[in-house]
């Protein structure tokens, strides 16, 4: 009977190692998005960090350069974001879909440019990345059933991204409804004139609020690149970002709900990853495609009609402007 | 009722005597946007703890001014003083850290947060928001029993009336300790109700020393409530009065440059046939709510029927049925002897085919595309006409012929067919709205809001060619929330309240307070 389990466990597993970047990223949309500001760019800020995390790393050596080298990258890329859409009131989406176009081709020029691979960064060693952490007491525990397995294979033995993205969670919902910083964000995002006019700056709320972002982009890129990953290869966001983006939707902007959707969509392609090629019963074998759609068409299905209206935020996408 | 028994005893004078002190003084202030000059060398003095009135027209600079004391724009030139001493106010945070508090017209409130969350917005006290909750819940509780401003702190602001809004608001400014309290236009949403209430709270307000600064276009709300009143016309101060000293007479002249006829002679119109017969219509929100239950009333040739009733009390949504924007989900209305029932086909298009024109609420969503000329806003709605068009495509020509005698008659000011619609003053909007309705020979007119955001010259025009259309035998059915405005044109009123209709008296004996109880729903008649 524990053997059947086998399969599950590694499910598991894997949802959490495919969730992590989902999580960080949907996480910095709550940011940016509660303070007004759409955020399709996750995708490109995700990228573009992920090439700066390898490159870093293999240049420098150290994993944690290479991290901080990637949330500084991904931060400049907000501050584009910022100074298009907060200081010069453009529209928000289309430079957000500017950042990803700009992040595709400068990481596959750049990356080309510098180490002649296609693209790719060379491949680091394990003392170059974010390694698995083994828990304690794994010995002792491995002996129950079911929860020992449980134990060692989905909760322990992870990089210390994945734990980090987790806080990343409780930080994000303690911020937002417990500080004052949160309250005035999810003001500025709902009424700007309110903010102002109660004596805050908007534009800084706002900047703050997507260099927040910023920093979580930059953490899901490294988590690509120099922990889940070994180097980067071009393209290796591969729409996590917008997955990331649907999630949030899904979760209605709140940290814990999105949480939760983001392992929905981990787990589902993790068991698309897990159905390659398998033929089920009735059905036979289901083409890959099919299961890489199921994340957006099951946004489309559950936003249109099962969980009720998403209400985003009251101002989103309106830049702020105080006189007329 | 309302006398000001609390006035010093200053003449009508434009400079107030040297020995007042002044809390506000503003000094030759011009302001610019773009080529508009919003305000310019405005001179404005505010006497310490008295209550002045702001009066003007749309679009004279009341609230233009009004945003530069409170620091949300930059003047041009000028200067500010404060209890006589020059300052710079250069933001909001700045003015509430002198003690200048304001009440916004639209209120500056998130509606997704709660009164608490609202009032600690820019005053959270720390870091934490639970630290700073306790002292801030402590300093409401008093400020609202001092002042008489009752107020759920824990209900959310999309959930409370308009009234505990702005109550809301003027907690806010009083919590972070505002020695002037600016109010622009307070008493446009309120039920005549909630104005007493709200004008007691001012009172005891100036009685604890607070400066109180009102703008407003209200000339009867100035006379009941103000010590000292200043006129603004085109951008200037151009005059000032102590109100027991003045006149709405004198007050509209200053605000218009010419005398102006405040009441509207009625003329003597036959009231015919009955033309419209609405029975039990009961209609059903998007999101489950009966906003009209069992609505029944009718409308005879050459009547003005005026709809009263706080705003968002059903009076919108029997406008949208009326017209065909909304579908007829119960009931049954009788047009001119034809019977439309639930289950058939009717939209605005049918509408208009019955001979129902329709001047909406809003004009800026619905009477106008606003990037679109006036020529092409002219026809809207009547674009299929053939009178429009030489076969397939639209003849500008004939549409030009049309419009250029259409803003002639009905006065649309620039004369100009060519420019956009968005670039006209509200009241020449509304004028372009009413005039293609009119022009469209309706049996029947359905007019929302027929004067909200437009000045007293356009209002007077407007009147006029309501009474002429009246004359002319149309039915009009008027949905306003200005009380005044109803009683004035209307022959008979009905008054909503809830989705309701809770009364229905002729004009000529209901009383103002009667109305406006029925409004507030605690009166049925």
């Amino acid at each position: 009977m524990l053997e059947s389990l086998q399969p599950i466990i590694s499910l598991l597993d894997s949802t959490i190692r495919i969730s992590t970047p989902l999580i960080f990223c949907a996480m910095a949309g709550i940011f940016s998005e509660r303070s007004g500001i759409i955020d399709i760019g996750l995708e490109g800020k995700m990228l573009l960090s992920a090439f700066v995390a390898a490159t870093a790393t293999f240049l420098t050596g150290s994993p944690i350069l290479g991290l901080f080298a990637a949330i500084l990258a991904s931060c400049s890329a907000s501050l584009i974001h910022g100074f298009a859409c907060i200081t010069n009131k453009g529209d928000q989406v289309i430079s957000g879909l500017a950042i990803n176009i700009l992040a595709s081709g400068l990481t596959i020029t750049l990356g080309i440019a510098l180490f002649s691979r296609g693209g790719q960064t060379p491949p680091l060693g394990a003392e170059q990345r974010f390694m698995p952490i083994e828990f304690p007491f794994l010995d002792q525990i491995s002996f129950v059933p079911v929860l020992g397995d449980l134990f060692a294979e989905v909760i322990s033995g992870h990089n210390l991204l994945v734990y980090l993205s987790i806080l990343a969670v409780f930080f994000t919902y303690y911020v937002i409804f417990k500080t004052r910083f949160g309250l005035r964000l999810r003001a500025v995002g709902e009424k700007p004139e309110a903010v102002d006019t109660a004596g805050i700056s908007v534009f800084k709320m706002r900047y703050q609020s997507i260099l927040i972002a910023g920093m979580l982009c930059g953490l899901a890129g490294a988590y690509l690149s120099i922990a889940h990953g070994a180097g980067f290869g071009r393209e290796m966001s591969a729409g996590k970002g917008y997955i990331a983006l649907a999630a949030m939707i899904f979760g209605k902007w709140n940290p814990i709900p999105t949480l939760f959707a983001c392992l929905l969509f981990g787990f589902l392609e993790a068991l698309g990853v897990r159905l390659e090629g398998v033929e089920l019963l009735w059905i036979g074998e289901v083409p890959v495609q099919i299961m890489q759609a199921l994340p957006y068409v099951l946004t489309v299905v559950l936003l249109a009609g099962f969980i009720g209206k998403a209400k985003a935020p009251g101002a989103i996408g309106v830049p702020y402007s105080k006189e007329g | 009722m309302m006398t000001n028994k609390n006035r010093s005893g200053n003449d009508a004078t434009v400079s107030l005597p040297a020995s007042t002190r002044l809390a506000i003084e503003l000094r030759d202030i011009t302001k610019r946007f773009g080529h508009v000059i919003a305000n310019s060398d405005v001179n404005l003095r505010v006497e310490s703890g008295s209550i002045h009135g702001i009066v003007g027209e749309n679009g004279a600079g009341k609230s233009t001014l009004m945003n530069i004391l409170f620091g949300l724009y930059k003047p041009d030139s000028g200067m500010i003083l404060l209890n006589d001493k020059p300052v710079e106010v250069n933001s909001p945070e700045k003015s509430i850290a002198l003690g200048i508090g304001m009440v916004h017209q639209h209120f500056m409130l998130v509606p997704t947060f709660t009164v608490l969350e609202n009032v600690m917005l820019g005053n959270e006290g720390s870091m934490l928001l639970k630290s700073g909750e306790e002292s801030v819940l402590n300093r409401l509780k008093s400020l609202s029993k001092n002042y008489g401003l009752d107020v759920d702190f824990e209900a959310l602001i999309s959930d409370i009336p308009v009234g505990m809004q702005q109550r809301v608001e003027i907690l806010k400014a009083l919590n972070r300790g505002a020695k002037v309290l600016i109010l622009d236009e307070p008493t446009g949403v309120l039920t005549p109700q909630e104005t007493i209430g709200l004008f007691d709270i001012l009172r005891s307000l100036k009685e604890q020393g607070v400066t109180i600064v009102l703008i407003t276009h209200k000339l009867k709300e100035i006379m009941s409530i103000t010590d000292t009143v200043s006129v603004m016309r085109g951008g200037k101060v151009v005059a000032d009065f102590a109100t027991r000293k003045t006149s709405p007479e004198e007050l509209a002249e200053n605000m218009v440059g010419r005398k102006v006829l405040l009441s509207i002679k009625k003329p003597a119109s036959k009231i015919g046939k009955s033309i419209l017969e609405v029975k039990n219509v009961s209609h059903q929100s998007k999101d489950g709510v009966n906003v009209l239950k069992d609505i029944s009333f009718n409308l005879k040739e050459g009547e003005i029927l005026g709809i009263a009733g706080v705003a968002g009390n059903g009076q919108s949504e029997l406008l949208d049925i009326l017209s065909g924007i909304e579908t007829l989900q119960k009931g049954q209305m009788t047009i001119n002897d034809k019977t439309i029932s639930s289950h058939q086909e009717w939209n605005s298009k049918k509408a208009r085919e019955f001979g129902i024109a329709h001047v909406p609420e809003d004009r800026h969503k619905r009477g106008l595309v606003l990037p679109f000329h006036n020529y092409e806003n002219s026809i809207l709605g009547y674009h299929r006409n053939d009178e429009y068009s030489s076969g397939f495509l639209m003849d500008k020509r004939k549409i030009l012929n049309f419009v250029n005698e259409l803003i002639q008659n009905f006065d649309v000011r620039p004369r100009s067919p060519l420019i956009n619609s968005g670039k006209l003053s509200g009241g020449n909007q509304q004028k372009l709205v009413l005039a293609r309705e009119i022009e469209s020979n309706p049996k029947i007119l359905l007019v929302g809001q027929p004067t909200r955001g437009v000045d007293i010259g356009a209002i007077e025009r407007i009147y006029e060619d309501l009474m002429k259309l009246k004359s002319n035998g149309t039915a009009i059915l008027l949905v306003s929330v200005e009380l005044d405005e109803i009683m004035s044109l209307s022959d008979r009123i009905i008054v909503m309240n809830q989705g309701t209709i809770v009364g229905e008296t002729n004009s000529s004996d209901a009383t103002e307070l009667d109305i406006g109880k029925m409004m507030s729903g605690l009166e049925q008649v």
